[in-house]
């Protein structure tokens, strides 16, 4: 479904990405773990096209679209949840939901208000109040609502657990299996590697701009290196 | 008494389109971090046309519609022109750009209009009201509700439409905009136009007041941005504020002290503003969270 292949990218002369290639399937979770600074962020950054990059392609259902603007890749059918949340802090939560659905021009939201309802209850009490008031683990709930708004077939989620309290992480872990189930697919980055590599199907692992190391999840989780550096074991 | 009030209503007069030119330098701010010196331009550009246009012989109605339309065209051109293909420019390099705009379109209306300055006849007649002792110009009632209805209009738009949060999320939040399918170049592009046709409504204003020439942009632009920089730069609700708060103390200086220092004090204002409260009135401290 989405094929990255030798992407560079870099910060003006700083290279960040050294030539990455993954990929992910249909209906799969993959996790990209990897320490702070690896270029986790980056990656997801140029997968959604608002991180130029300077050498590679990266292909979605077949379609080479590293030449699309960011705007057409959300059209297209990727929806990023971004790294620290970064939701809308002076729209209140029924307008961060309402703007996810922007790049469908669709007026009826109903039924996928509902649905984000559904999966985060909490959101309901807060619906009027600015997105800037809710505490951290609310907000991870709405930017997940708000990618899901636009309907994606492939869900990028840039540390959905940061900053969250362990129960929450357990609820935000659980919500990405249940999107699993519906048959969206996943790319998942994550710094919590246990966590990540407990729900995912295949896993890569980023060490400073090139992947070091990857495999089905199982296998990630039990190599050694793996288990020193990321999992502390 | 009668001074004060005279005083009064001719500050809010001028506040009212300081307060217009200040949204614009507002709205372009907050979608895409840039300070438009063209933003007097565009108020300048509303004037002369009108005047040109019906020097031609087009009822006053119709040729205002035609500045205010043409001067938006200028606003869509600047940002697709000159703003647009130095993307990834840094804000500073972006803002330069915009007083080189000005300075263009200064020199192209010298050439096109002329170097003198002219009037509008003002809506309804030039024989003052009398209220309090004070004489008060129809125009000055006529600036004072087009201005309530501009902003209300815009209010409405940001508050009220999908596409005026668009404009919102993307002031708030430029990456998560693009991250949800905005496309944001299109809402700067459209804070351009908005803008140019608010300065060109207030080019349009006040012309049968303070007359226009190819170069009244200029002052009034630096006067609508301290103006914005009194309201605290960004702040939609601080630039209508610091509008009128300059044209009030502009009308107050000017009569009770000289009118020889009126343009002084939009400056004193915008040092005192820096040294003081740099963030202004309305406007919130920038604060780097990591």
């Amino acid at each position: 479904m989405l094929s990255v292949e030798n992407v560079r990218s870099a910060y003006g002369r700083i290279e960040v990405l050294h030539g990455v290639t993954l990929h992910v399937d249909a209906g799969e979770i993959v996790t990209l773990i990897g320490a702070n600074g690896a270029g986790k962020t980056t990656l997801m950054h140029a997968v959604s096209g608002v991180q130029p990059i300077t050498g590679g392609t990266i292909r979605f259902e077949g379609r080479s679209i590293e030449q699309l603007p960011a705007h057409a890749r959300v059209a297209a059918g990727i929806s990023q949840v971004p790294e620290g949340r970064q939701v809308f802090d002076p729209l209140s939560v029924q307008d961060n939901l309402r703007l996810g659905a922007w790049s469908r021009r669709s007026r009826d939201l109903k039924a996928d208000l509902a649905r984000v309802l559904q999966l985060f209850p909490m959101l309901e009490a807060f619906w009027e109040k600015p997105a800037g008031t809710l505490s951290g683990g609310q907000q991870q709930m709405l930017a997940i609502g708000r990618a899901l708004m636009a309907k994606p077939r492939l869900l990028l989620l840039d540390e959905p657990s940061m900053g969250l309290a362990p129960n929450l992480v357990d609820h935000v872990l659980a919500v990405v299996r249940s999107l699993k189930h519906e048959g969206l697919t996943i790319l998942l980055v994550e710094q919590n590697a246990g966590a990540a590599l407990a729900i995912a199907d295949r896993a890569y692992v980023l060490e400073t701009g090139r992947i070091a190391l990857s495999g089905n999840a199982g296998d990630v989780h039990n190599d050694q290196r793996v288990r020193e550096a990321y999992l502390g074991i | 008494m009668a001074e004060l009030l005279q005083f009064i209503s001719s500050g809010l007069t001028v506040g009212a389109i300081y307060a217009l030119v200040a949204l614009g330098f507002t709205l372009i701010y907050k979608a895409s971090d840039i300070i438009n010196f063209a933003q007097g331009e565009f108020v300048m550009l509303g004037g002369m046309t009108t005047v040109f246009v019906t020097l031609a012989g087009v009822p006053l109605p119709l040729a205002a519609l035609i500045a205010v339309v043409s001067t938006t065209a200028i606003g869509v051109a600047l940002h697709r022109f000159a703003i647009e293909p130095a993307r990834g420019a840094s804000p500073v390099a972006l803002i330069m750009i915009t007083i080189g705009a000005s300075i263009f379109l200064r020199g192209v209306a010298q050439i096109v209009f002329d170097r003198r300055f002219h009037s509008l006849p003002p809506v309804f007649g030039a024989d003052p009201i009398q209220f309090g002792g004070a004489a008060i110009l129809p125009q000055s009632l006529v600036v004072l509700a087009s201005a309530t209805v501009i902003v209300t209009v815009l209010w409405l738009f940001i508050e009220r439409t999908l596409l005026g949060k668009a404009v919102i999320a993307t002031a708030a939040n430029r990456l998560a905009a693009r991250l949800i399918g905005i496309d944001t170049r299109r809402v700067v592009a459209l804070s351009f136009a908005v803008s140019a046709a608010i300065g060109a409504i207030a080019g349009i204003l006040i012309t049968p007041i303070a007359l226009t020439s190819y170069d009244a942009g200029t002052l009034l632009a630096l006067k609508g941005f301290a103006a914005a920089m009194l309201g605290g730069i960004g702040s939609a609700p601080g630039a209508v504020v610091g509008g009128l708060l300059i044209g009030m103390m502009e009308a107050f200086a000017a009569g009770y002290i000289s009118s020889n220092y009126k343009d002084a004090v939009a400056f004193l204002i915008i040092l005192a503003v820096l040294l003081s409260i740099p963030q202004g009135l309305f406007g919130r401290a920038k604060v780097e969270r990591v």
